[in-house]
């Protein structure tokens, strides 16, 4: 009501939403302006495009010193290179096995627990979601060395479990979990099914977590992208070349001497697709999904 | 449990086992939360609280992991005196809140006029822009450090070759002739141009994501607040101090919280620009790097364990002072 009447009062040039870059910079200021921000776009997504222009490049091609953007045809020659040089499908297949899994293993467990603090009243509710919740605080460094400790002490150094079994119960995802079940989850149905006999886990299975499907896809972004990018946990557990992860993998090459520069970039380029193309269909949700904790918080 | 499982759906109120049943799951919802956390307890437990408390217990004693556990031994305070004692503690702290400051100011700087800027260019185009910004954020940090190491790399580099592409440019050329005297840049192989290559990595990756922020807490200012403020003649400048500022407090003081743990932990990116070495002179050493030096190369477990409890302190000081300074107004009215 308001807004209409406000727009009837206003002429255009007193008020309207996308006339503001033409008040800050006056007419031609505008056009420069939209320049300005195609530029800016431009230079943030340009090292993944520069990278997929190198992984075509021979190396002299890439040495050499005139600034182009021309693609080379060098490309097998850079994979065979690629995969001479380091286990690459090896550590892709690490990398999706520990992601992948660790994803799952995280949506069932974080799930679980965040219903359970949502739906249950119970003895020590209060101290276990306190101390999770302030755990939420502690900078992670701090539980890097018992982390390296605990994995050396269970004999699972070099092993996947290693590098997805402890992240799967996150404090954060099972607050979102529960935040979310305690705002769209009805107590009403949750009742009606166990005055119907439906047993406690048949509910969570059956009932809610068909429900929580919004907020698990978040945690499956969370998750997933955290899995896939970390580096510092493989790096300090990990140290077989069979169990190396691609991020570790691909930051092998950095003590090779005349880093073959062609395979390394088509290898950085390979990496990052999954998440690049999945970004291209979802963008949206995967940035709410990974700003949730910050805009909710 | 697998009982009432099986029969869950179909009990009715005819079945003469109901009552048998009802007590069973009247059992069973009491031990039921405790099954759904024991994921969570065990790993929770083992991980974090289990981890902390030996964390702590560790950073009291000597030991190498290697040696086995007999070898551990008792030295009081010695690995905390030890750490306030050792020059490359305080170059690495310096470096961190050099870098910290450097990419996290700047980073919110931007990140802020931008997002009112983008607001008011509608939602398609303002949705592009944010895409673009958000990429780098999403991408493997080792990935992309990788590509900034080519891309930083003195002689083939195109960062160098563009800006002597761009000084060379024609009208450029009159006034930034005398750039060429000091290309190329070695930015990685230079003391003093090793944090500002870590700090514009930094910027790149991170402006997105406060950018996400800071666009979402704009919209949540009521149209009608901005219209009042239209209509009592507030200029664009105006507004945008007086309204959309104001308003975004208590964003920029998480945003500002989130930047200072953030960088207070800074590992990857330096670790691979400087290729693991924390780089000339130890000049693009953070207190990340260094602690994990002392754990994984030195294999001195007790004293990364006594820098970690010193970094947890000085996060959480920082963390405090900024609370006490800017949180009251920080956080608003709430």
């Amino acid at each position: 009501m308001t807004t209409m009447s406000l727009s009837k009062m206003f002429t255009r040039d007193e008020y309207d939403e996308r006339s503001l870059p033409r008040r800050v910079f006056g007419g031609i200021g505008t056009l420069f302006f939209y320049a300005f921000l195609l530029l800016c776009a431009f230079l943030s997504v340009f090292p993944f495009i520069w990278s997929a222009i190198l992984s075509t490049r021979t190396r002299s091609e890439i040495f050499s010193s005139e600034l182009s953007l021309q693609l080379g045809n060098a490309l097998f020659e850079n994979y065979e290179s690629l995969i001479d040089t380091l286990p690459f499908w090896n550590s892709m297949f690490n990398s999706i096995y520990v992601s992948g899994l660790g994803t799952v293993v995280s949506i069932l467990f974080c799930s679980m627990g965040g219903y359970a603090f949502a739906v249950y009243q119970f003895r020590g509710k209060g101290a276990i979601f306190g101390t999770m919740v302030a755990s939420m605080m502690v900078p992670p460094i701090l539980g890097l060395i018992p982390y390296y400790m605990i994995i050396q002490y269970l004999g699972l150094l070099n092993t996947r479990l290693a590098l997805w079994l402890p992240f799967t119960a996150t404090p954060f995802a099972i607050f979102l979990v529960r935040q979310y079940v305690i705002a769209s989850i009805p107590r009403e149905l949750i009742e009606s099914a166990r005055i119907d006999g439906a047993g406690e886990f048949s509910i969570y299975f059956r009932i809610a977590l068909p429900l929580m499907k919004p907020v698990l896809g978040t945690v499956a972004i969370v998750q997933f992208v955290f899995f896939w990018n970390n580096f510092l946990a493989p790096l300090i557990v990990t140290s077989s070349q069979d169990m190396y992860v691609v991020t570790l993998a691909l930051r092998t090459v950095q003590g090779l001497p005349n880093t073959p520069w062609g395979a390394v970039m088509l290898g950085t380029t390979i990496s990052i697709m999954p998440i690049v193309t999945f970004y291209l269909f979802a963008s949206r949700q995967m940035i709410a999904g990974l700003t949730s904790g910050a805009v909710k918080g | 449990m697998s009982r009432s499982l099986s029969s869950g759906a179909i009990a009715n109120v005819k079945n003469p086992q109901r009552k048998q049943r009802r007590s069973f799951n009247q059992i069973s919802a009491k031990l039921a939360p405790y099954g759904f956390l024991t994921p969570f307890i065990v790993l929770f437990f083992v991980f974090s609280v289990f981890g902390f408390v030996f964390s702590l217990y560790l950073s009291f004693h000597q030991w190498n992991p290697v040696a086995g556990m007999a070898s551990m031994r008792f030295v009081g305070f010695e690995n905390y005196t030890f750490s306030l004692g050792e020059p490359d503690f305080y170059k690495s702290l310096y470096n961190t809140i050099w870098l910290g400051l450097a990419s996290g100011l700047s980073q919110h700087l931007v990140a802020i006029p931008m997002a009112y800027l983008l607001v008011s260019l509608g939602s398609k185009f303002r949705h592009f822009m944010t895409s673009a910004f958000f990429l780098p954020f999403i991408t493997s940090t080792v990935a992309v450090s990788l590509i900034f190491v080519n891309m930083y790399s003195a002689n083939v580099g195109i960062i160098n070759k563009a800006i002597v592409a761009l000084v060379n440019l024609p009208v450029i050329n009159w006034f930034m002739d005398w750039v060429n005297a000091f290309m190329p840049l070695r930015w990685l192989e230079d003391r003093t141009l090793i944090k500002p290559a870590i700090a514009i990595l930094q910027f790149w990756k991170f402006v997105g994501f406060h950018l996400v922020i800071y666009i979402s807490g704009i919209l949540t200012l009521s149209k009608e607040v901005e219209e009042a403020a239209i209509l009592d003649g507030a200029n664009w400048r105006q507004r945008f101090w007086h309204v959309a500022l104001p308003h975004l407090r208590p964003f920029i003081f998480f945003g500002v919280t989130l930047t200072i743990i953030g960088s207070l932990q800074m590992f990857e990116e330096p670790f691979i620009i400087t290729n693991g070495t924390g780089g000339i002179g130890n000049s693009g050493l953070t207190i990340s790097m260094f602690l994990y030096k002392v754990a994984w190369e030195w294999l001195d477990m007790g004293w990364a364990s006594a820098m970690s409890w010193l970094l947890f302190l000085i996060i959480a000081a920082v963390t405090a002072v900024q609370f006490f300074v800017f949180g009251k107004k920080g956080l608003g009215e709430h």
